[in-house]
């Protein structure tokens, strides 16, 4: 006979393989791994270094500001600014490098850029109690109105004394790995342990699935979404800063559109826009998913207009998937 | 000594007069079922006692102590909690994580400060199985049913030891089965000396707990009365007007 003490004792999951399978982070991985096992079979270009060192790179740009798309999203919010501020903050340390200033103070002005961005939003969302899509669809036109008139819509090349230090940073490698990657390494590993184990990450997943519930349980629910735009918004100004430095040149269309695939990338990876859920790693899944079928649709030939298609088609399938998997349970 | 005295309770908000002269008490361990239609006040009783409005006049005694509440917090402090008719839950977050909301034991590793889960579920295990609830501390609340969920709410309330838990509508919207279990969490509280005040149009659910019962209409309170003593006709009547007082 079971006792009350057994069932309130037991775990919900029996072993650790029903765990993981539960997690849609799992099924994407493991549908990324299958997409690169084929394509290391079909051609004989994927698996070179070249290529892969390039994957690795270019998903990194996306996957980091993914991360914190994936905290506004779990907070139940969303931040449509995301590719505005990677410009403003990428135009910020270009003009003040090509002035003359050194990297790091050029860096932390860029990051200041894009956390005011940040500010803003959270203001307007959290004390003004404007939607946020609304709020974000306004910084996303006016930040990057600011870069432009910022850089006067030049591109620019020339990034001062330390030219070189920001082409390193940006798009150059240590121990055959590109520097994004370590950061966004860095970046992954942290927010993972800060949204399971800090007051920070589990109020703001408190606030996604019952705000009025968090507001009751007295959570300080304002300045606690202030951060998580700002969180967002530094993410894409540390993307900014290293996008300059891999491209070794800025204009003012950088980052354009790429809120979308920011979004995207969260959500395969498992963030809910009804807010409440989303993971580091499910972030960083979903933008290699994205970076991976762009990939291998080019190494097979296949014409880029057709990427739009497989991209949203995954996005359909991965959240349609996790609803089949709620219905039975 | 009562645990809590109201007395000459009035409210009014601009020219509506909610409540006009309530004067009530409760004992330790006592259940009292607050009844009244939609405006009669008991929301607005409720909300007084729980800190969210000062009174207009009239004052309130916890253990013989006069109290004023300016905030819920205060209220709080002085040992009221708040079960409400939403139940407050996040449905994302575990058990544990949901008794423990906004109040998360920390522990320290060098600088670094990170949740106590370990100690979040023994507490929030040990609680359920105080109200005899079958309800896991590591499962999300998303999958519980409705007297699970009213479990996870009611354990909320026991973290910080309080003398007076109220409970909005606890037993509307959910199934028979669970509503039994609802009621059974409600004695547990009273087993524990705990005084609940029971707010409910559901009058089977009010006999069936309640020690004692008390109307409102229209901002007047028409009764006061020993359970035993009262029937649901007779507070049908005292609800609608049809009897005066009792």
């Amino acid at each position: 006979m079971t006792t009350l003490d057994d069932i309130i004792g037991n775990s919900e999951h029996r072993s650790w393989f029903a765990r993981i399978r539960s997690l849609q982070v799992f099924w994407v991985f493991s549908a990324a791994v299958l997409a690169c096992l084929a394509l290391t079979l079909l051609t004989d270009t994927f698996a070179s270094d070249r290529n892969l060192f390039n994957v690795a790179r270019n998903f990194a740009f996306v996957a980091i500001i993914a991360i914190g798309m994936t905290a506004v999203i779990a907070s139940g919010g969303i931040d449509l600014s995301v590719g505005s501020s990677v410009v403003l903050s990428a135009m910020v340390i270009s003009v003040a490098m090509a002035s003359g200033l050194s990297f790091w103070i050029s860096a932390l002005l860029a990051l200041g850029a894009a956390l005011l961005v940040g500010l803003l939003n959270g203001i307007l969302i959290a004390y003004a109690g404007m939607p946020a899509f609304v709020v974000t669809l306004g910084t996303l036109s006016a930040a990057r109105s600011l870069a432009m008139v910022l850089s006067d819509n030049k591109m620019i090349w020339e990034f001062g004394p330390d030219h070189g230090i920001l082409l390193w940073v940006g798009g150059g490698s240590t121990f055959g790995l590109p520097h994004p990657l370590y950061v966004l390494t860095a970046l992954t590993i942290v927010m993972s342990l800060v949204f399971r184990w800090t007051r920070w990450g589990q109020h703001l997943f408190a606030i996604g699935s019952n705000e009025n519930a968090a507001v009751l349980t007295g959570i300080p629910v304002k300045r606690l979404k202030v951060s998580i735009y700002m969180f967002s918004a530094f993410t894409a100004g540390l993307a900014g800063i290293l996008m300059a430095g891999w491209l070794g040149s800025v204009t003012t269309n950088l980052g354009q559109a790429m809120e979308l695939t920011v979004i995207a990338a969260a959500v395969i990876g498992g963030a809910n826009l009804a807010g409440g859920e989303g993971t580091a790693l499910g972030a960083v899944v979903g933008a290699l998913l994205i970076e991976v079928i762009r990939n291998s649709l080019i190494l097979l030939g296949i014409s880029t207009f057709w990427q739009g298609m497989f991209i949203g088609t995954f996005i359909i399938v991965a959240v349609a998937f996790d609803r089949f998997r709620n219905f039975r349970a | 000594m009562s645990r809590l005295v109201i007395s000459g309770i009035s409210k009014s908000f601009g020219a509506i007069q909610a409540l006009s002269s309530v004067s009530l008490s409760i004992e330790p361990g006592e259940v009292l079922g607050l009844m009244g239609d939609n405006g009669a006040g008991k929301s607005t009783l409720v909300k007084i006692i729980a800190g969210n409005f000062l009174p207009s006049a009239g004052e309130m005694r916890i253990e013989g102590k006069g109290v004023v509440f300016h905030r819920p917090i205060d209220a709080q402090r002085e040992g009221i909690e708040m079960v409400y008719q939403d139940l407050a839950l996040s449905d994302n977050l575990t058990a544990a994580s949901n008794v423990f909301l906004g109040r998360e034991p920390m522990r320290s590793f060098g600088p670094i400060k990170y949740i106590d889960y370990a100690h979040m579920n023994t507490v929030a295990a040990e609680l359920f199985k105080q109200l005899k609830s079958e309800t896991r501390p590591r499962d999300l609340v998303r999958k519980m049913s409705g007297g699970q969920r009213q479990a996870v709410a009611i354990a909320r309330t026991l973290l910080s030891e309080p003398k007076i838990v109220m409970m909005d509508e606890p037993t509307a919207a959910i199934s028979v089965r669970q509503v039994a279990e609802v009621l059974d969490l409600i004695r547990r509280l009273r087993d524990r000396g705990i005084s609940v005040i029971l707010i409910s149009h559901r009058m089977p659910d009010v006999f069936s707990v309640s020690d004692k019962v008390a109307v409102l209409r229209r901002g007047q309170l028409v009764a006061s009365k020993a359970a035993a003593h009262s029937s649901p006709e007779e507070v049908t009547g005292l609800i609608t007007g049809a009897i005066e007082t009792a």
